[in-house]
């Protein structure tokens, strides 16, 4: 490509280590290792059921895998909870949409801003005017998400009542507000139009262009995938069959037999 | 719309004028029966204080909680405490501290909602209700060693001036009452709402944006207790008058809980209107009873009737009106604005329909 990317891919920030994760006799991820660097973006894919979105929960903390660590910027984060990977920086969305269904647009996106509020409750009681000073900030940054995200016009609406698509980008918009170096993505595009895909390729890209923000994606999408990664790490039946750019996954030849299937 | 004063908007501010005016100003000039004081807004005021409570916990956090009752027996048992032995703090601090007597238990009662949740986190937060009436009943201490069971509770004094007579009660439970609805507002709309809602609409993707589970859901047990203590102490200050457990039971829990929800689940006005619908309801009912059929309604059937109905408006709200009667408010006044804008009344003419 010919242009000059603003943030230069960098080292591994976030790694993962022989990871295994069962649920009872059911194995989900066996063994499984592979990293993101800094400001790239990273696609997961493979075929329903590989363990795609078990290894986000694992990374972010909500499962926790019997073997294998995870380590971010070097270090094994001990105890992960997704409390603590948000604090390091690690953001994410979810793939069966994790909004606050009764808020607004705009307190969900606020609500990202936790991490950026630092006053306690009582000073929110009592208003006092760090507390006016900090929430101004904390509206002005979410309306700049907003507006980025071209969401305006909805951004008192409770998010339940919104469309599919729109309630995806709110909570990309969420996982934004955060200002979290890294942000995990779970199936952004599911379920959405061409037009809606190609908005939401062009927010991924614009996010990591602008911010360098590492994206770290799991996507159905083959089209996509291949032309918004910068790698892409394949999963089936748990185990890593490839891993690579993608003109190299597309010639692999193991990933291609676990999409088309394979004579035995 | 935005704000124009702190966080409030012209609109908040002109309600919260006109809520003044009326009970500073217009109530007392033109009420002068002592029963309505006694019996209708003093209550009102106080269990609209413990439906603020209910609803920090349940209407905002989504955590089941039924024990209000408890934690305003703790609040009401430690004001008598402290006024009887500690009279250094004064009625105000007294209160304050009788609040906060009643947040530790909340917080103790509140850590079983990091592990069970719905309707079993609603069985473990019974516990308080029992736990606390037990104690109290338990221990000679808490009732001063009161062997009738019914002590009498202390007279108001503030800063030296009684506050006995009926009207001066309603100023004090007005007063306590305005500041922290205005707290809970300031709570409810702010960073500390949103995080109590956050955890409320879905807890995993709350935890991912930093959001402490442990201690998004303890503060709000312990807020929620704080404002139940503060109402169960001015409960049986000023409208009791006496102190039992017997008068904190299980009952009134179940009370506080239909106020929150009648109201409507994560509204502060809505605990208002829930308040004053639950306690005017009966009185309504009596009064057609004894006006409209003369007495040929037995009592005892009318109170069976009241029991009925309120049942049936439980049901019947959970189905057309899950989000209370705040809600039917709201709609009402919508469908008046948009009816006066349509006949023209304000000069907005009515959108264009194309055919």
């Amino acid at each position: 490509m010919a242009y000059e990317r603003k943030f230069k891919i960098g080292k591994p920030i976030l790694e993962v280590n022989n990871i295994s994760l069962a649920f009872g006799g059911v194995k989900a991820i066996t063994d499984t290792s592979f990293n993101v660097l800094e400001h790239e973006v990273r696609a997961i894919i493979g075929p329903n059921g590989a363990g795609k979105s078990s290894m986000l929960n694992c990374i972010n903390g909500i499962y926790k895998p019997q073997q294998g660590t995870v380590s971010f910027r070097g270090q094994v984060v001990p105890n992960i909870t997704p409390n603590i990977m948000a604090q390091m920086g690690l953001s994410r969305t979810f793939q069966n949409l994790a909004l606050f269904k009764r808020m607004s647009v705009l307190d969900n996106i606020l609500v990202g801003r936790k991490l950026h509020t630092k006053t306690n409750f009582l000073e929110v009681a009592l208003q006092l005017p760090k507390v006016k000073k900090e929430e101004k900030l904390n509206r002005e940054r979410s309306e700049e998400i907003i507006s980025f995200l071209e969401i305006e016009d909805i951004k008192d609406t409770p998010v339940g009542k919104l469309p599919y698509g729109l309630q995806k980008k709110v909570e990309l918009g969420r996982a934004l507000a955060t200002d979290s170096s890294i942000i995990l993505l779970d199936e952004p595009m599911a379920g959405m139009n061409v037009e809606e895909k190609r908005d939401m390729c062009r927010f991924i890209l614009k996010v990591n262009d602008e911010l360098g923000t590492t994206m770290v994606l799991i996507e159905h999408d083959m089209g996509v995938v291949m032309d918004i990664s910068d790698r892409v790490v394949v999963l089936d039946y748990g185990k890593v069959i490839g891993d690579g750019t993608p003109e190299e996954i597309m010639a692999n030849q193991k990933v291609i037999d676990a999409y088309l299937g394979v004579e035995h | 719309m935005k704000p124009i004063f702190m966080t409030y908007t012209k609109k908040d501010l002109i309600n919260l004028a006109v809520c003044m005016v009326l009970s500073v100003l217009i109530i007392p000039t033109f009420i002068k029966t002592e029963y309505w004081y006694t019996s209708i807004l003093i209550p009102w005021l106080c269990l609209a204080l413990a439906t603020i409570g209910q609803q920090i916990v349940m209407g905002y956090t989504g955590q089941l909680a039924l024990g209000a009752a408890g934690f305003m027996a703790a609040g009401a048992f430690a004001m008598f405490n402290l006024i009887l032995r500690v009279p250094d703090l004064g009625f105000v601090g007294s209160l304050i501290v009788s609040g906060l007597i009643a947040a530790a238990f909340g917080i103790l009662f509140g850590l079983p909602s990091l592990k069970v949740r719905g309707i079993y986190l609603m069985v473990a937060t019974l516990a308080s209700q029992f736990f606390i009436i037990w104690m109290i009943d338990k221990f000679g201490w808490f009732k001063n060693y009161d062997s009738s069971g019914i002590i009498t509770a202390q007279d108001i004094v503030i800063l030296g001036k009684p506050f006995t007579t009926p009207l001066a009660m309603y100023f004090v439970c007005l007063a306590v009452t305005t500041i922290l609805t205005l707290l809970a507002m300031n709570m409810a709309r702010g960073s500390t709402g949103r995080n109590w809602m956050a955890v409320r609409d879905m807890d995993i993707a709350a935890e991912s944006m930093g959001v402490s589970l442990l201690r998004t859901k303890v503060q709000a047990f312990a807020i929620s207790a704080f404002y139940c203590g503060v109402a169960g102490a001015l409960f049986a200050f000023c409208y009791l008058k006496s102190l039992e457990p017997v008068a904190f039971d299980i009952k009134l829990s179940f009370k506080i809980l239909f106020m929150c929800i009648l109201g409507g689940l994560g509204t502060i006005n809505g605990a208002f209107i829930g308040a004053a619908f639950i306690l005017l309801f009966p009185v309504l009912l009596n009064a057609i009873g004894n006006n409209v059929f003369h007495g040929a309604i037995d009592a005892t059937i009318i109170s069976s009737i009241e029991q009925v109905i309120f049942g049936l408006l439980m049901i019947i709200f959970m189905i057309y009106e899950p989000l209370g009667m705040a809600k039917l408010w709201e709609n009402l006044k919508q469908s008046i604005r948009s009816k006066l804008s349509s006949s023209g009344i304000k000069g907005i003419k009515s959108p264009v329909l194309k055919k």
